[in-house]
C-alpha cells in the first residue's frame, strides 16, 4: 500500500495557479523530497497531504485514507522551518503535546517522549526550557513531537533551512537514523540540492506557474551498510546533484 | 526574588523622593504659590494647601472629630473607608475580569462578533462615569432578587467592573489572537479542536497580555468604585471620606491629605493583587515568541 497518492491534483489560490495535474506516489518507508524554485507549490503540495489545505480538484490519499480521517488518526507528523515549540513548556511537555492532545495518560505519554528524546539524542535535556536550547536542538525536539504518535508518514518543510551548514550536515544523518528507525516514510521539502540527493530515494523536482512535476531524479539515500559522508564523497552523488540540477534548469530557463 | 527586592527598593526610593521634593517646594516656593501676571503658574504652598508630610502623618493618629464622643482616629476611618473600598473595586475587578474575559472569548470565537461588538465595547468607555452612575443606581434600585434588594455599594461594584472590563476584554482578545499562524496549524495537524487549542494554546499565550491589562482594570475598579461611591452617594468608602473631609478642608487641610493617602494605597493594594497572579502564572509570562 502506498503512504501518499496523489492524483491529478490541481490547487488554485484565485489566479494563482499553485498545483497543476500532480501525479505522485510515496511508498511505504519511502524518502520522497520536492525541490524547485520558490513559489512553486512544494509547501501547498505538502499541506494538501497534511489536510491544512484542500486541493481544488483531484484526488487525495494518505495511507490510504482520505487526508481529513487521516489527519484525526493522527497517521502523519509535521515539522516546519520553525520549530515552533511552546515556550511554556518543557521540552519533554513539547514532545509531550500531540499524545497530551489526544488524552494519553501521564506515564504513558511521559515514557514515549522520553524514548523520543533518547532517539535524536536530547535525553538529557528533557527538564529544559525551550529556549535554552539552538536551533539544531530545537528542530530536533520539534522532529520528535512530530514522531510522538508513532505517524506512518512524515511531512517537514524545510525543517533545516533556519540552520548552518555543518549542523545542517549532522541533522541529515540524523533523520535518515531516525527515518530507518522508524521505517517511516517522509515527504521532505527543501532548496538544497545536495540535501535532496543525500537523503532520499526519489528527488522530484517542480517548476512554478503553474506548479508542475517536470522530473524525478534517483537520490542516493544511504543503506544500513553505508555512511552519509561515504556518500557525500562518491562520485554517484555528485553526478545526481548534477541530474537535478539540470532537472531544474529545464524546468526554469 | 532579586527582582522583586530590587522593585521594593525602587517603590521606597521614589516615596522618599516625593516627600523630599514636596517639602522643598514648601521651602523654596513663596507662600502664594508664582504667578505671572493674574495667572497662577506654581501652587499656594501655604499649610493650607500644602500641609507639611509629618503634619498628615500626624493627622492619622489625631481624633476624627476634636472633642467629639467617638474616639476614632482619622487614621482607622480612613483605613475602614479604604478597607470597604478596596472590597467594592476588587469584587468589580473580579467581576469585570470575568465578564471581560468571557466577551473576548466569545468574540476570538465568532469573528463576526469580535467585529460587531468591539465598537460598542469601545463606545461603551467613552460614555462619562458620571453619566453612567446615577442610570446604575436609578436601574439597581428596582431591581429585588429572591427577597434581596439592590443595595447601594452594588451599584459601586458594578460600576467598577464596567470599568475593569474594557482593559482585560480588549488585552485577552489580542492574547487569544497572538499565538502565531504556525502555532494554530500545528494544533490543526494535531486534530484538537476549538476547546484544546483555547487551554492547551491560546490561554498560555494569553497571559503575558492579560496581566498588564489585569493591572490597568485594577486602578481603573479602584478609580470607578470611588468615582461612583461619590456620584451615587454610597457611605462607608474612601470616597465619601474625600467628600466628607474636603468640605471641612479650609479648616482641617491635612485630613483631606490622609483621605487621598488612603485612596492611593488603596491603589497600590489592588495592584498588588494583580501581582499575586502574576506570580501564579508565573510559567507562562514572556511566552509570546
Ligand atoms: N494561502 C494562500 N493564498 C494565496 N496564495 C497562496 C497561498 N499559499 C500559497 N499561495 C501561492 O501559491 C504559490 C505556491 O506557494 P508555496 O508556498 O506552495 O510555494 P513554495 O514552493 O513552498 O515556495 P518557497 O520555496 O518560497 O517556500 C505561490 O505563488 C504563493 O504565492
Ligand atoms: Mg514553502
Amino acid at each position: 500500500m502506498t503512504t501518499v497518492h496523489l492524483d491529478e491534483v490541481q490547487k488554485r489560490f484565485g489566479d494563482v495557479h499553485a498545483l497543476d495535474g500532480i501525479d505522485l506516489e510515496v511508498a511505504e518507508g519511502e524518502f520522497v523530497s520536492l525541490i524547485g524554485p520558490s513559489g512553486c507549490g512544494k509547501s501547498t503540495l505538502l499541506r494538501v497531504v497534511a489536510d491544512l489545505e484542500q486541493p481544488t480538484s483531484g484526488g487525495v490519499l494518505v495511507g490510504g485514507k482520505s487526508p481529513h480521517q487521516a489527519r484525526v488518526d493522527q497517521d502523519y507528523g509535521i515539522a516546519f522551518q520553525q520549530a515552533g515549540l511552546l515556550e511554556w513548556r518543557s521540552v519533554v511537555e513539547n514532545v509531550e503535546l500531540p499524545l497530551h492532545v489526544h488524552g494519553v495518560d501521564k506515564a504513558t505519554r511521559r515514557s514515549r517522549a522520553i524514548e523520543l528524546l533518547e532517539l535524536v539524542g536530547l535525553a538529557d535535556f528533557a527538564q529544559s526550557r525551550p529556549s535554552e536550547l539552538s536551533g539544531g536542538m530545537q528542530q530536533r525536539v520539534a522532529i520528535a513531537r512530530a514522531l510522538a504518535p508513532s505517524p506512518r508518514l512524515l511531512l517537514m518543510d524545510e525543517p533545516f533551512g533556519a540552520l548552518d551548514e555543518m549542523t545542517r550536515e549532522r541533522m541529515q544523518a540524523e533523520l535518515l537514523r531516525i527515518a530507518r528507525e522508524t521505517a517511516a516514510a517522509v515527504l521532505f521539502v527543501t532548496h538544497s540540492i545536495p540535501e535532496a540527493v543525500v537523503l532520499s530515494d526519489r528527488v522530484v523536482v517542480m517548476s512554478p506557474r503553474p506548479g508542475r512535476i517536470t522530473d524525478v531524479v534517483t537520490g542516493e539515500r544511504p543503506g544500513v551498510d553505508r555512511d552519509v559522508d561515504d556518500v557525500r564523497e562518491s562520485s554517484a552523488f555528485f553526478s545526481a546533484i548534477t541530474a537535478v540540477r539540470e532537472a531544474l534548469r529545464k524546468g526554469h530557463p | 526574588m532579586v527582582g522583586r527586592a530590587r522593585g521594593v527598593g525602587a517603590a521606597v526610593v521614589s516615596f522618599v523622593l516625593l516627600v523630599v521634593l514636596w517639602e522643598l517646594a514648601k521651602l523654596l516656593l513663596p507662600d502664594e504659590g508664582v504667578l505671572v501676571g493674574d495667572t497662577r503658574v506654581l501652587p499656594r504652598t501655604d499649610e493650607a494647601a500644602m500641609p507639611h508630610v509629618w503634619t498628615v502623618f500626624g493627622r492619622l493618629f489625631e481624633p476624627e472629630v476634636a472633642g467629639a464622643a467617638d474616639p476614632r482616629t482619622v487614621g482607622a476611618a480612613v483605613a475602614s473607608g479604604a478597607l470597604f473600598t478596596l472590597g467594592l473595586a476588587l469584587g468589580g475587578l473580579v467581576l469585570g475580569g470575568v465578564l471581560g474575559m468571557l466577551l473576548a472569548l466569545a468574540m476570538q470565537r465568532f469573528g463576526l462578533l469580535e467585529r460587531a461588538a468591539l465598537p460598542y465595547v469601545v463606545a461603551s468607555q467613552t460614555v462619562p462615569l458620571i453619566a453612567i452612575a446615577p442610570l446604575v443606581a436609578g436601574w439597581g434600585g428596582k431591581i429585588a432578587i429572591m427577597g434581596w434588594s439592590w443595595q447601594p455599594w452594588a451599584s459601586v461594584m458594578v460600576i467598577a467592573s464596567y470599568l475593569a472590563f474594557f482593559p482585560v476584554a480588549v488585552g485577552m482578545l489580542r492574547g487569544l489572537n497572538a499565538p502565531a499562524k504556525a502555532d494554530v496549524e500545528l494544533f490543526r495537524t494535531l486534530a484538537a479542536g476549538w476547546w484544546t487549542t483555547l487551554v492547551r494554546l491560546r490561554l498560555p499565550a494569553s497571559v503575558p497580555f492579560l496581566i498588564p491589562a489585569a493591572r490597568l482594570a485594577a486602578a481603573a475598579a479602584v478609580v470607578g468604585a470611588i468615582v461612583a461611591e461619590i456620584s451615587t452617594g454610597t457611605r462607608g468608602g474612601i470616597g465619601r471620606l474625600i467628600i466628607e473631609y474636603q468640605q471641612s478642608a479650609t479648616g482641617d487641610p491635612s485630613r483631606l491629605y490622609t483621605a487621598i493617602l488612603g485612596a492611593a494605597v488603596l491603589g497600590l493594594v489592588a495592584a498588588g493583587a494583580v501581582g499575586l497572579l502574576d506570580v501564579g502564572l508565573r510559567r507562562y509570562r514572556g511566552s509570546v515568541r
